[in-house]
Parts: C-alpha cells; structure tokens; sequence
C-alpha cells in the first residue's frame, strides 16, 4: 500500500499536486472561471425561476399554458441545450453561462410554484381582515412562506449546477475545471484529476457550510423542529 | 366611555358558484351600538360567511351592510378572531400582534399581552405557546387593533372546558373595559347564553332566523339558574337542541 500507483494515487500525492498547481499552476484561476460562470448562472437561474413560479403558481391560465413546458425543460437532456446554444453562439462564455441557466430554470420554476400553491389561503383572510397593506402582506406573510422553497431550489440547484458546468466545460470552453479536467484526461493524468475534483469539492462545501446552512437556519428559526 | 358602532345588516341574496340554492336570502338584522349579538344555528348554515361579509372581506353579495353607515369594505378595521388562533408562525407573539397594523408599537403589543395573562411569552414563537396560549395571543391582537367591533368566529371550539371557560372570562373582561360591539359566532346556544346581550337563531337554506333573544341580565351576574333559564329559552326557541 504504501507504493502508490500510477492510476491510484495517494491522498498525499493528491493534496501535493493541488498545492502545487495552486501556487505554480493554474488551479486558482480555473477554479475561479468555473465559478464565475456557475455564479451568474445560479443567480439568473434563481431570479427568473421565482419570478417565474411566483407567476405559475399564481396565475391558473398561465400554468396551464406553460405547465407542458415546463416539463419539456425539466426534462430536456442538458447535453442537448449545451450543443445548441454552442452551435448557435460558438464557443463563448455567454452560450455556457445560458447552457446551465436553461438547465437549471425550470427546476426553480417547479419548485417555487409548488410552494407559492401550497401557501396558506388563511393567512391571506387574515391580511384582508385587518386590512393589512400590500407591502406588509408580501412582507409578513408572503415571502416568509416563500422563503424555504427558494432555498430547496437553491439547494437542489445549486447541486445540478456544479454537475453540468464541468461537462459544459469540457465540452467547450477555454478555461476552468471542466476544461483542466479534460486535458488531464487526455494524459491519464488520474492525480490532476483527483486534485482538481477535490479543490472544487472544497469549495462546494465552504459554500455550503460557510454561506447556505447558515443563512437557513437564520430565516427558517421559526420552525420547531431544528436538525 | 367609548362605544361600538351600530350595524345594520340587509342582504338580499349572497350564493356561493355551483349552489342551487343562496345560502343567504332576504336576511335583515339591526344590531344596537355596544351589545353583544351572538350568532347562533347548526354548521353550515352561513354564520361564519355573513360574519365574513360584515367584516368587509366577502363583497360578493348583493345588499347592503352598513357600520355607522358605512359600507363594510370601507368601514374601519374589525377586531377579528378566526376559528383557529391563525398566528404567522414565522413572528413571535409580540409581532404577530404588531404585524396586523403599523400603529401598533413594541409597547403596546406588550401591553395587550400583559392584558390576557402572557407578559412574559411576548419573544416566544406561536409553537412554543400551548393552543389556549395561542388563543389568548389572537384575542389579544383582535382587541389591540382598537377596534370598535370585534367579530369573532367560533372562538371556543376544540377547546377543553377549563380553557373555554378561562378564555370566555377573559373574553368578557376585555368586553367589559372597551364596550365594542360584539358579533360572535357559535353552534353551543351555552356560549350565547352565558356570554351574549342578544342570541340570533339561525337555521335552514337559506338561513333564515328562527329567534331573536334578549338575555337582559349582564353577563359578569347571570348566576347558574339564570343560565339554565337561557339555556331553556334558546334550545326551546332553536327547537333542535344545539347545546353540549
């Protein structure tokens, strides 16, 4: 066990190659393509799929006009929507960054709009008897309910992100994990891949622990039943 | 002292889509400034959708229904209490009660607290509160908006009896010290009769009103001869007992 070989290397081997691509190569800037790019995705995904769900969920002929739709894109193959918008845009920045958008899309549509569905027609009695303003109607007791659903899309499409970027990369792009990926594979190179695969691992989990459980504990406290 | 507005109440026909028959037809009431009015028929007969349209969130009728002469839709902000506590379980107790209007400060929702026995549950959130808890908070809310008719909606179901009768005290205390005018809603002629000025007896489709009752005796002095009186006036005029 303690010869390493070539196609298993050790998590030694491994952390050695990541510091050293940090420090002399280009982990740190492809890390930070791939997150740019994830980044805009994920924030344009997440503005247009409530923006979206709020409406589908809300509007019953705009749900049933767009609810195939939806499906259609739920269940489009992502691969599919990359090539395409590849074909159409070239290779660029802007046809990768609407590649994951459109994949992520429609999963925050769906999930949003099951969640504005599922909002409590009580609690808007409650608004109208008191005669509560607009403003304190979305701010007290429409966002609030709408709060955890946003984060599940967040959540489950934050995941779906970190997947297709890669793939999108290696598809198509100049630069970032994705693209590092698929050189190293051309080479066999399995330590490279395991360095950049866990260098991004890491990032996942910062941000999840960093930023995501953090800021859901805060907003959902309210609940009884903390895990 | 301050007194409530008086109501008067015409509808000529309020039916729900789909309903062969309205639900509500040719039904009139005035309700003097300052009493307390129970409504009172089996379940499903539209007491909760009239109290729903007297407080302005039901326009869908035709008639009118007039608070000091002014349309209920238009008319000032009801004091309400729903059949569940129906507290936004994402706000404390202190802002539940200060979420239902902006005139109401920190202050004065502890205060309204204090006043129904939770001085100190004010920073608690609604499922830290037991129900007769989350009770008191509702009636607390629908008393600090300073209102001058308090409507309330079944307050005192799935209630153990202790609690009904710790919350009806409370609830006539309350009464007692701002003298609103009252519209409560219950299928038990016993809350009618040991709460109300004046018991409405509804029944049929549509509901019309089969009683209309005095209970002259103030409510804080009815002694238990004085309910069992009511009590027998209300099942006699209701013909199908309601009571427990």
């Amino acid at each position: 066990m303690l010869v390493a070989h070539r196609l298993f290397p050790s998590p030694v081997a491994v952390s050695l190659q990541m510091w050293d691509a940090a420090i002399n190569g280009p982990l740190l800037i492809d890390l930070g393509r791939t997150l740019l790019r994830a980044s805009i995705a994920f924030v344009v995904a997440m503005v247009l799929g409530s923006a979206l769900g709020i409406g589908l969920g809300r509007v019953r002929w705009a749900d049933r006009l767009f609810s195939g739709w939806l499906l259609v894109g739920l269940n489009l193959p992502a691969i599919v929507v990359a090539i395409v918008l590849y074909i159409w845009l070239g290779l660029t920045d802007l046809a990768l960054i609407l590649a994951v958008t459109i994949n992520k899309l429609p999963l925050v549509t769906s999930i949003v709009r099951e969640g504005v569905r599922s909002f409590a027609h009580e609690f808007d009695e409650l608004g109208a008897v008191f005669r509560m303003s607009v403003w304190r109607r979305l701010r007290l007791i429409f966002v609030p309910q709408l709060v955890p659903f946003v984060l599940a899309a967040a959540r489950t499409g934050l995941s779906l992100i970190w997947k297709i970027v890669l793939v999108f990369e290696v598809l198509g792009s100049d630069g970032g994990v994705g693209y590092r990926i698929a050189i190293q594979f051309q080479f066999f190179d399995i330590t490279g891949i395991l360095a950049y695969t866990t260098a991004f691992i890491l990032v996942v989990l910062a941000f999840e622990y960093g930023f995501l459980r953090p800021l859901e504990r805060r907003v959902v406290r309210w609940r009884p039943v903390q895990p | 002292m301050a007194s409530g507005p008086a109501l008067s109440i015409d509808i000529s026909a309020k039916r729900f889509a789909g309903a062969s028959q309205p639900l509500l037809a040719d039904l009139e009431l005035a309700i003097a400034p300052s009493s307390v009015v129970a409504l009172v028929g089996p379940s499903g007969v539209g007491k909760s959708s009239l109290l729903r349209i007297i407080a302005g969130i039901d326009t869908a009728f035709s008639g009118d229904v007039l608070i000091a002469g002014v349309a209920a839709h238009q008319a000032s902000t009801p004091g309400f209490v729903f059949q569940d506590p129906r507290l936004l379980p994402w706000l404390t107790a202190a802002h539940n009660i200060m979420a239902v209007d902006p005139a109401i400060s920190a202050e004065v929702a502890q205060a309204a607290l204090a006043r129904v026995g939770l001085a100190d549950a004010g920073a608690l959130y609604p499922h830290q509160l037991s129900g007769g808890m989350q009770r008191r908070v509702a009636l607390a809310r629908a008393f600090s908006v300073n209102a001058r008719l308090l409507l309330l909606d079944e307050p005192f179901v799935s209630l153990d009896r202790t609690l009904v009768d710790e919350i009806q005290q409370l609830f006539l205390q309350l009464v007692a010290q701002t003298r609103p005018t009252v519209i409560f809603v219950s299928h038990l002629i016993d809350d009618a009769a040991r709460l109300a000025d004046r018991a409405v007896l509804f029944d049929g489709r549509p509901a019309q009103i089969v009683a209309d009752i005095a209970l002259p005796i103030p409510p804080a002095q009815r002694d238990d001869a004085t309910l069992t009186d009511y009590r027998a006036q209300l099942d006699a005029a209701g013909r199908q007992p309601y009571s427990v």
